[in-house]
Formats: structure tokens, C-alpha cells, sequence
């Protein structure tokens, strides 16, 4: 059945979600830390051990790549409802402060991952 | 033609999955016969939602894009955080727990240079700007790490509202400029495999962008890029308004 799989992410997700709020809120702040980060850990932790049990069905699959592959559709909605307009028009400032430290981050990013990226002969599973 | 009108208000959702639909056929269509698939067809969707909200903005004056003009009610619901956290979630169904919990220390090095990078670039650009007191300054350098961090760290510290509105603003150009700039620089700077895609969601932090970013790069990446991505907001939120600020209320 479909919904199985549909289930099986909505628990991680609620988890996840649960967790980031709980996180946030041990650490003080109005924010989710992580939620969708331990939601995807966790939706990962269950989807192996539902493999390695034969109880992952194709039927479950499809259920959950349904979502998966809605993925885009979804981020070209939330494009169409980002703030644009007040973006471009909040000033030089604005558009300074939000550009500027993206471009450092390009020149920055290759040698943080040349140094930091673990080696490949560690063995990959 | 107010029955049709009163149809597609009722059923938001449903319309935004035509609506959306649509435009991805026509972004498809583009980059095939305009492009020569040289530009993959979701970042001419993305880009075409971006200048959509920009018109719903334009015609509204409200903050939610396209979203405002109650006829696309539901492009709202549809790019909203439950359904763009579920779809992120599910992408992890292709990712290797294996290969993230090996680039743990990658994810987190990126995590903090991104925070700290982000921040004081947005400091500087603040003085650059003649802003000289703490306040503002710290929430227009929360602002350069997102949208969320600003007002949070603004509300913290007691900024102006007009400082936190800047700050939403710059939030929202980082967004945009990192789902723009992605899919661009993608090659040159390496960002072609599931470390890479991690120490990226890091370092940039926005999870709207390198979301929107990834996908017009390349889609097996995006659940890399959004695991690390998750937890910048998070920890921006915690490091603005405490370390970092009692950092420049030192100097000013």
C-alpha cells in the first residue's frame, strides 16, 4: 500500500520536526534547529531497517517517491511566493549585504572542501 | 465567469498544481528548443517563479508573491514550509546515511564558516553603510545569514524596526541570489557530488536557496545540500544575538 510509505515519512517528518523544536527550545531560541535535518536521519534509519526486513514493498516505494519527486515543483511554488518584490526594492544595501558574502562563499568554498572532505580510501561501503 | 473564478478559490491547491505544471511544460519546452538543454528546464521554472512573485508583489503590495492575488491562493500553500520540508524529507529516500555520517566534520566546519563568513561580510557592508551602533549592525550581519536569523537576532537585541525590515530584505536577496548563482557556478567551485552538496548546504546556509539552488544543479544532490542546510538557521539564531553580538558591542 502506498500510504505505508506516505506514513513511514510522515513519522520521520513529525519526529525530525519535533526534535528541532525541542533543540531549540534547550538552547533558548524561537527557532527549529534541525528539524528536517533529524527528520531525513531518521527517515533513513527506518527505510534501512525496512530493507533489510523485506518489509519496504515496491507499492511502498512509489509512495514515497511520489513526494520525492514533487520536490521541485514544490520549490518552484515557494519561488512564486518569495517576498521578490520587497527584496529588490529594500535598497543598495540590502542587495550589497545579500550578494556580496554569496560570492566570497564561492572563492572560500573549494579549498574548505579540498581540506575537509574526507579521504577516499577510507574504505567506502 | 464568477463560477469559474469561485471553482479555482475553492480549490486552490489543485489549481496551483496546473498552474505549476504549466510552467514547468513551458520552462521545458524553452530550454529544449532556446537552450539546447545547456540550462536545465527546472532553473528556468525556478527562475520563472521568481519573476512571477516579483509581479504578485508589484501588483499586491503584499509580501507573498505571486501568493496574494487570491486567485493563486494556492502556489502559497503548495511553496510553503510543511509541503517543501516533507518533499526534502522524502529526498533522502536516494541519499546514503553512510556517506553523511562520514562527511559529519565537513557538514560542520561549513556550518560555522558559513555563519561567521556571512556574518561579518554583513557587518562590514553595515559600517560601509554608515550604521555605527551594535544593534544594528549585528541584525544587518544576522540578515546576511537569512531571513530568519535577522529579525530573530533583531528582536533579541532590540534593533529598530526599520533595521529588521532590512534585514528580512537582505535575508531575501541572499535567497535569491544563491538560487540564481547555484546552477551557475556549480562547476567551477567543484560542487559536483554528495560531500561537495553538503559542505555547500553549510556554508550558504538558506534552505529555500540551495534547495532551489541543487535542484536547477543537479537533483541527486539535494538531500546533501538540505542536511546540512537545516541547521544553519538554528545556529545562527543562537550565535547572532549572544557571541557575535557581545563580540561588537565591544567596539561600538
Amino acid at each position: 500500500m502506498n500510504i505505508y510509505g506516505i506514513a513511514v515519512l510522515a513519522i520521520s517528518y513529525l519526529l525530525g520536526q519535533w526534535m528541532g523544536e525541542f533543540l531549540g527550545s534547550l538552547i533558548g531560541i524561537e527557532a527549529n534547529v534541525g528539524g528536517v535535518g533529524f527528520a531525513m536521519m531518521i527517515f533513513m534509519l527506518l527505510k534501512e531497517w525496512l530493507v533489510k526486513n523485506s518489509l519496504m514493498s515496491l507499492e511502498m516505494e512509489k509512495g514515497i517517491d511520489f513526494w520525492n519527486k514533487l520536490y521541485i515543483p514544490v520549490v518552484i511554488a515557494m519561488a512564486a511566493s518569495l517576498n521578490v518584490k520587497s527584496a529588490i526594492s529594500s535598497g543598495t544595501l540590502a542587495i550589497a549585504a545579500g550578494t556580496l558574502p554569496v560570492l566570497v562563499s564561492f572563492i572560500v568554498f573549494p579549498s574548505i572542501l579540498k581540506t575537509f572532505k574526507p579521504k577516499e580510501d577510507d574504505h567506502s561501503a | 465567469m464568477t463560477i469559474a473564478h469561485e471553482i479555482i478559490e475553492k480549490n486552490g491547491l489543485i489549481f496551483a498544481f496546473l498552474v505549476i505544471g504549466l510552467i514547468v511544460l513551458v520552462a521545458e519546452i524553452i530550454s529544449r528548443k532556446i537552450f539546447h538543454s545547456r540550462i536545465p528546464g527546472s532553473a528556468i521554472a525556478i527562475l520563472t517563479g521568481l519573476i512571477l512573485g516579483y509581479m504578485g508583489g508589484f501588483l499586491t503590495g503584499g509580501e507573498k508573491g505571486l501568493a496574494d492575488i487570491t486567485l493563486f491562493k494556492g502556489i502559497g500553500f503548495f511553496g510553503g514550509a510543511m509541503f517543501r520540508d516533507f518533499t526534502i524529507v522524502a529526498t533522502a529516500m536516494g541519499a546514503s546515511f553512510y556517506l553523511i555520517k562520514r562527511s559529519g566534520v565537513l557538514g560542520l566546519v561549513s556550518l560555522l564558516a558559513g555563519i561567521v563568513l556571512f556574518f561579518f561580510i554583513g557587518v562590514l557592508i553595515a559600517l560601509a553603510w554608515g550604521f555605527r551602533d551594535a544593534a544594528s549592525i549585528c541584525t544587518i550581519g544576522a540578515g546576511a545569514c537569512s531571513y530568519i536569523v535577522g529579525p530573530v537576532t533583531g528582536a533579541a537585541i532590540g534593533a529598530s524596526s526599520e533595521v529588521i525590515a532590512l534585514s528580512i530584505g537582505t535575508g531575501l536577496v541572499k535567497t535569491i541570489a544563491v538560487t540564481i548563482f547555484t546552477p551557475i557556478a556549480a562547476k567551477k567551485i567543484g560542487l559536483n557530488g554528495p560531500e561537495a552538496a553538503m559542505a555547500y548546504g553549510g556554508l550558504m546556509g538558506t534552505s529555500s536557496g540551495v534547495a532551489a539552488g541543487l535542484a536547477a544543479t543537479d537533483p541527486k544532490l539535494v538531500p546533501y545540500g538540505a542536511v546540512t542546510a537545516t541547521f544553519y538557521t538554528g545556529l545562527g539564531c543562537l550565535l547572532c544575538p549572544s557571541a557575535f553580538y557581545i563580540l561588537l558591542s565591544l567596539f561600538f
